[in-house]
């Protein structure tokens, strides 16, 4: 596949998204929907569940299932409040030890007169900031679009996995290419240059993980979950001020030399 | 020489005809006069600086470069800069890329988008990160990001107040991914130097916008902006394709900042260094000790 074919299949209607995720992987999910300060934006889904015995805090950005969800969810692009949102409860997850596992899938946090009032640059600012000390294992999965700022926003983690055909860039091709070209055609040449498939960023050390899609999405679930249980039993084993140091390295050594 | 950009038009109305801080690209240390863009009127420019270059006439804010920011805030011959040599690779082999950074570089007469150091304002030291305009729009590459990491720590490690300076469009597309990961790897470290009790400071001038807004300029303890700069996340363009409609006049200025409530202060630049002074003397260890 091409890096625009892959942007195409990350953006498919018919992908998993992140409740199929969840409540595919999780039980006894209860969904927590206030951000205690404007609204419940349904851009993101985040709550409490079991992954097998084990507590763990789960936030998903979703881009929803029918028009009606869509438009509902903004198509998973985030307001302040989600953002919001995902923090508080990631709070609550470290003050009760809970592992946190976060779902990307966005075009981007929203562009718009409400999102700029609200101070969405503040939300996600706030959030990387937060994360990037947060006492409680974190593992961060692009399962589709992960866009920019409004995908990094929850991806501040000890582990950043993802799937086949995941995309992970800092602007849309056809951003980069109406920005920097000022040619909207030029797509595929931005989307190639933009280094934003999985094999690219594991090579730059951007992702820890790639996960295979080849076997459909049963597969893929039960997958996720071996993994997300035994890295994060090992995670919660180890001393956190470790567990912090590794994070904070991880980021660090991200254009360093 | 001129540039190109000089004779511009306003692309929409937020670019339009307001009295401070349009982006016209005049570059003024090497003119002898220049034309106020605002009123028009023909100022000689070697004595703009020390009206820290606002027009004596109408009050128009020029463009500041990264060493007029650095003269303009701190005590005379006191900034020392740290790691001035490192310059960007394109690992990503973007296309004209290097092509980019070298008309930076002669544009700016700077090796990068930020100047980062120590220095003493109103005798009180600080480590000082100051991002330069005329290099690619301030925008953040991986070497701006390092620079700016390397501060930070740097403070941690000396128990430095950080005062900052943003003017920035935001992450650079030609760096991609790694551009993006800036954002996180700046941030951890803020957090570090706060976590360590330190003070940061920021400075918003026009215009900060879309991956600064959203990680570095928006952690600071106290974050101050100069008059009517843009300050947002998304730029004024994307969210009117967006919307599909004219945004409000005003809309993303520090003026709207602080009425949405994002910002402590606004503070002309006249009064900047003093104000910084002031908050330093407020924060300096001997007092809390």
């Amino acid at each position: 596949m091409t890096a625009y074919e892959k942007v195409k299949a990350a953006r498919a209607n018919d992908r998993a998204s992140a409740v199929d995720f969840i409540h595919s992987i999780f039980t006894d999910f209860i969904e927590m929907h206030g951000d205690r300060r404007f609204a419940d934006d349904k851009a993101v889904v985040a709550g409490i569940a079991l992954l097998y015995d084990m507590p763990v805090t789960v936030i998903g950005i979703e881009k929803g299932k029918t028009t009606k969800d869509r438009i509902d969810r903004n198509f998973g692009s985030a307001h302040p409040e989600g953002y919001r949102k995902a923090l508080l409860q990631m709070k609550k997850a470290e003050k009760f030890g809970r592992p946190v596992i976060c779902f990307i899938d966005t075009a981007g946090a929203y562009c718009g007169i409400g999102a700029e009032e609200r101070g969405q640059g503040e939300a996600i600012a706030e959030c990387l900031y937060e994360m990037s000390t947060l006492k409680t294992p974190i593992i961060s999965i692009l399962i589709g679009e992960g866009g920019s700022g409004g995908a990094l926003a929850l991806a501040v983690a000890d582990e950043v996995w993802m799937l086949e055909n995941a995309v992970y860039s800092v602007i849309s091709p056809e951003g980069c290419a109406s920005i920097l070209w000022k040619d909207p055609t030029r797509v595929e040449q931005a989307a190639e240059c933009l280094k934003l498939t999985v094999t690219d960023l594991y090579k730059f050390k951007v992702i820890e993980k790639a996960l295979s899609e080849a076997k459909g999405k049963e597969a893929l679930y039960r997958g996720i979950k071996e993994k997300l249980f035994h890295s994060l039993k090992e995670k919660k084993n180890a001393d956190i001020t470790e567990l912090l140091e590794k994070r904070y390295a991880k980021f660090r050594k991200i254009g360093s030399n | 020489m001129l540039k190109k950009g000089i004779f511009k038009k306003p692309q929409n109305t937020l670019e339009g005809n307001t009295k401070l801080n349009k982006t016209h690209d005049i570059s003024i240390p090497n003119e002898l006069c220049v034309l106020c863009p605002s009123c028009k009127k023909t100022l000689f420019s070697g004595t703009l600086g020390e009206g820290k270059y606002v027009c004596p006439n109408c009050g128009y804010y020029f463009r500041m470069n990264a060493r007029q920011r650095i003269a303009s805030l701190t005590d005379t011959g006191s900034f020392v800069e740290l790691n001035k040599d490192m310059t960007s690779k394109n690992v990503l082999s973007f296309p004209e890329y290097e092509k980019k950074l070298e008309i930076a570089e002669l544009e700016s007469a700077e090796k990068e988008a930020v100047i980062t150091g120590t220095a003493l304002i109103g005798t009180y030291r600080c480590a000082l990160f100051v991002m330069e305009p005329y290099f690619m729009m301030g925008s953040m590459g991986t070497v701006v990001g390092e620079k700016i990491t390397r501060l930070f720590e740097f403070a941690t490690e000396n128990g430095l107040p950080v005062v900052g300076v943003t003017v920035s469009g935001g992450a650079r597309m030609q760096e991609g991914i790694l551009s993006l990961m800036q954002m996180a790897k700046v941030s951890a470290a803020v957090k570090r130097h706060s976590d360590a009790r330190n003070l940061y400071i920021t400075l918003l001038t026009n215009p900060t916008m879309g991956g600064v807004t959203a990680s570095f300029a928006m952690q600071g303890d106290i974050i101050i902006s100069e008059p009517e700069a843009l300050v947002g996340f998304a730029g004024p363009r994307v969210i009117e394709q967006t919307i599909r409609q004219k945004l409000p006049e005003g809309f993303q200025k520090a003026e709207f900042l602080q009425k949405t409530g994002f910002i402590d202060d606004i503070v002309e630049r006249k009064r900047q260094k003093e104000y910084l002074t002031r908050v330093l003397l407020l924060h300096s260890k001997e007092r809390t000790e």
